[in-house]
């Protein structure tokens, strides 16, 4: 069996500008994942570029754009996909080499939402207490591996990245509002208000769409919104 | 060439995993200038991997105490740990969890609304009775769950962090002191010098010396290279851990956790195989012993599947509701890599290489310490390492589950209490010897271009040196095999020095990293090699089919491999620092 690839090449060195390269694979095994494949491409051609570790999902080392859909190459089987299998770098974002795209933008806008517990009582000599039911409001929002698959498929993104803060910000500004531990929801909700930190979300919905982990950002993004309304009544 | 760039700062620490990245917390917020090289983003580092929790002694669910938890850490090291270093991490545990918790982590709740604990292998109460739940944990993605609030934190903390650089050699003055490291930026392939202080390796463990393993890609023993390099032994390499359920023949890692909370593990003629060779602890005893239960099933042709080359882990009988809420992670896992749900149908695992118990061998306080004439241990000013890639040694010859998230919170928080007594002390940066960063550029400057033609590929030798290590270096191992492991791994050694790359860019240039990580690589592979070949006994993970007994009169010491020298040894420290000696007993789970 032969597997064809269209992958997006691009080395500033020595290209005037990014092209596509066909690829072939012959020697697949069942199973396989697009990671292992890139793999193999990359022994047979060791300039092609991307980022990996884990090969598990848990990472988030792996994201590009596989058949115009953002996802995670390691947990995303070749059998799946219709071939050629195209393959782009994340859309919308600086391209350094390759499948290699500049993060810094994406992750500017995670630390901007202050991605840290805010507790301003001192500390007990032991755990803080949170009921089981106050830690299921985590499940959906601590997951997230910071891959960028959600914030560079989403079409606010692309438009104003300076200024809206995306959807991966955001599941994590959810995660510290509805952290029963948390002290600082006033300040956390302030900081969100304007026309486009947050208010940008269209609620076009491609991030929950392509989250490899099954999160809704969407849902998050509404959820703040709704302890706005609360707080301004 | 122009200068290259230089950049000053009391403390470099080298990875960003657990480890790194709690020892610069406590750096930051002890105003301390901090760098932090990582060659991946932060949360990319192996530390979220961790599924299955961490152990402290909480007594939220079962009775406890730090001392049984010693015990229980002795007898799983095989006697090999280090008393001293144990009781200190033990004790220190609950704190531990208490700070990371207060850090933002959000681990799983009793209906008090205290910390989760779940049972894990080798955990006991009253020195060997009954079963403890000692290990805290957040569902089973305990690891992802510290590393992003740690990195989190140092957002607070401000810690400068130096993202996708490469470290290549640890930089000296002529006495040796240790002064920094040459790194460059893989974006652009830019050489940096950083100067400072003190310098941490938190580069964690060597995983990738084996073909099938549960470590990721990056595992390549970066740090544990960069000692050897530098004149520091390596410890205790041949005790290598290898984790019984991984999902069979690819690798992906089952939590141990699984088996906490009530799955077990079934042979090819649906017998509970660990009834027979731990009657008591069955699928809760210690890693080594599991590993070695399944090996031998699969040997004797029990094994499940057309090739009889794996045993199956049930959990359906758990119910969908505990899958989901304690083991969602590894429900996922199975669901994306087998087409199998765990609630449904059992899980084909096998022993699949998992964690390094070896490393840079170090004190308690983190502080990286070398034979000096009579004197085993003498620190080298400087130099501090913690985490999977140091030997403390609190695993001795065989970890137990949950105590490697320990070991990093414990041991990089040491380090940096260390460090901030050294910065005070110290506080001025020492000359470095300009010829330790020549050295340093000659190793980077390699692979600019090739030797010659005939050189082979960097992939070619990486796929032959994983596939030897896993022949020659396995769960069970006897001298022919290794002495023709030791020639094999020798050779590939000498290969590699002809070794060509493709790739001579600057822009991340991936297979110059990868050419770096197999030098790396190599050299744990000998260290590791060299050290099993020479231990004739059976110890925790190494167990030698020709010497299957322990030798507490021979062998109750620490292997430390030089690349110059080849072997050493040193006595294990037996006294605590403040409780009696737990003395070697047979050990039966």
């Amino acid at each position: 069996m032969t597997v064809r690839f269209n992958i997006y090449r691009y080395n500033p060195e020595v290209d005037n500008k990014p092209y596509m390269q066909d690829y072939e694979l012959e020697e697949i095994e069942p199973g396989m994942m697009l990671l292992a494949a890139l793999l193999k491409l990359k022994e047979q051609d060791a300039s092609l570029s991307f980022r990996r570790s884990c090969g598990e999902g848990v990472c988030g080392s792996d994201s590009m754009n596989i058949n115009g859909v953002n996802g995670l190459a390691c947990i995303t089987p070749l059998s799946e996909l219709k071939q050629p299998i195209e393959i782009r770098p994340l859309p919308g974002q600086p391209v350094i080499r390759d499948l290699i795209v500049d993060m810094e933008p994406f992750y500017q806008q995670y630390r901007a939402v202050k991605p840290y517990l805010i507790v301003n009582d001192p500390m007990p000599e032991v755990e803080l207490r949170q009921t089981p039911e106050q830690r299921k409001k985590l499940d959906g929002l601590y997951e997230c591996i910071l891959c960028g698959c959600c914030t560079t498929a989403c079409p606010s993104f692309w438009w104003n990245p300076e200024k809206f803060l995306g959807p991966a910000a955001l599941l994590q500004a959810s995660r510290f509002i509805e952290d029963s531990r948390d002290q600082a929801l006033d300040e956390r909700l302030e900081n969100l208000e304007g026309p486009f930190k947050l208010f940008r979300c269209h609620t076009i919905m491609n991030c929950v769409q392509v989250c490899p982990k099954g999160l809704n950002p969407t849902r998050a993004i509404g959820n703040i919104k709704k302890k706005m309304v609360k707080k301004s009544l | 060439m122009a200068a290259i760039q230089r950049r000053q700062f009391d403390t470099l620490i080298i990875g960003a995993g657990g480890g790194g990245l709690r020892a610069a917390l406590r750096l930051s917020e002890a105003e301390a200038s901090v760098a932090v090289v990582s060659k991946v983003f932060p949360t990319r580092s192996h530390t979220v991997a961790a599924q299955g929790g961490m152990n402290a002694a909480l007594a939220n669910v079962s009775p406890d105490n730090w001392h049984w938890h010693m015990f229980d850490t002795i007898k799983g090291s095989d006697y090999l740990g280090d008393q001293d270093a144990i009781e200190y991490m033990c004790r220190a545990a609950p704190k531990a969890v208490y700070e990371l918790e207060h850090f933002g982590v959000p681990f799983s709740r009793l209906d008090n609304g205290s910390i989760y604990q779940r049972a894990f292998g080798g955990q006991s109460q009253n020195f060997g009775g009954d079963q403890a739940a000692r290990t805290c944990a957040a569902a089973d993605r305990t690891g992802h769950a510290i590393l992003h609030s740690l990195y989190q934190q140092n957002i607070r903390a401000k810690t400068h962090f130096f993202d996708e650089y490469f470290s290549v050699d640890l930089l000296k003055d002529e006495e040796g002191h240790v002064l920094g490291a040459l790194v460059f930026n893989i974006m652009d392939g830019q050489p940096l010098i950083i100067e400072a202080k003190t310098t941490l390796l938190a580069t964690g463990g060597a995983g990738q010396i084996y073909r099938n393993t549960t470590n990721a890609m990056i595992n390549t023993g970066d740090g544990l290279g960069m000692a050897l390099r530098a004149g520091v032994p390596l410890q205790d390499m041949e005790f290598f851990q290898f984790h019984p359920t991984g999902i069979a023949g690819r690798g992906m890692l089952i939590t141990e956790g699984a088996r906490g909370e009530g799955g077990y593990l079934v042979n090819g003629e649906g017998e509970r195989l660990m009834e027979r060779y731990a009657p008591k602890a069955k699928d809760l005893a210690s890693r080594d012993v599991v590993s070695r239960a399944i090996a031998t099933e699969i040997r004797e042709g029990r094994g499940c599947g057309v090739n009889k080359d794996h045993v199956l882990l049930k959990l359906d009988h758990l119910g969908e509701a505990v899958i989901q809420e304690r083991l969602p992670g590894i429900r996922q896992t199975c669901m994306t890599f087998l087409g199998i749900d765990p609630a449904e149908a059992a899980i084909p695992v096998s022993p699949t290489a998992h964690y390094t118990m070896g490393g840079i061998p170090t004190n308690r306080h983190a502080q990286v310490v070398v034979p000096v004439k009579d004197t085993p241990e003498e620190a080298v000013y400087g130099l501090y390492a913690a985490g999977e890639c140091a030997c403390v040694s609190v695993h001795g010859a065989n970890r137990l589950g949950g105590n490697s998230l320990l070991d990093i919170l414990v041991f990089g928080r040491a380090a940096a209490n260390h460090i901030i007594g050294h910065l005070a002390e110290n506080r001025y940066h020492r000359p470095m010897d300009e010829s330790s960063v020549d050295k340093a550029m000659e190793r980077f400057q390699r692979w600019n271009k090739n030797p010659g033609q005939e050189g082979e590929s960097v992939d070619v030798l990486r796929h032959e040196l994983k596939t030897v290590m896993e022949k020659h270096c396995g769960v069970f191992r006897n001298e022919a095999v290794l002495r023709e492991g030791v020639a094999q791994v020798e050779q590939i050694a000498e290969r590699f020095k002809d070794a060509k790359i493709d790739d001579h860019s600057d822009t991340f240039n991936t297979a110059r990293v990868e050419a770096l990580e197999l030098e790396n690589l190599i050299a744990c592979g000998l260290a590791t090699m060299h050290s099993a070949f020479a231990r004739t006994e059976s110890r925790g993970a190494h167990s030698r089919m020709d010497y299957p007994e322990r030798d507490d009169k021979n062998w109750m010491r620490h292997s430390l491999y030089s690349l110059d020298t080849g072997l050493d040894y040193k006595p294990v420290r037996t006294k605590p620092v403040s409780v009696a000696s737990f003395p070697p007993r047979p050990r039966i789970y």
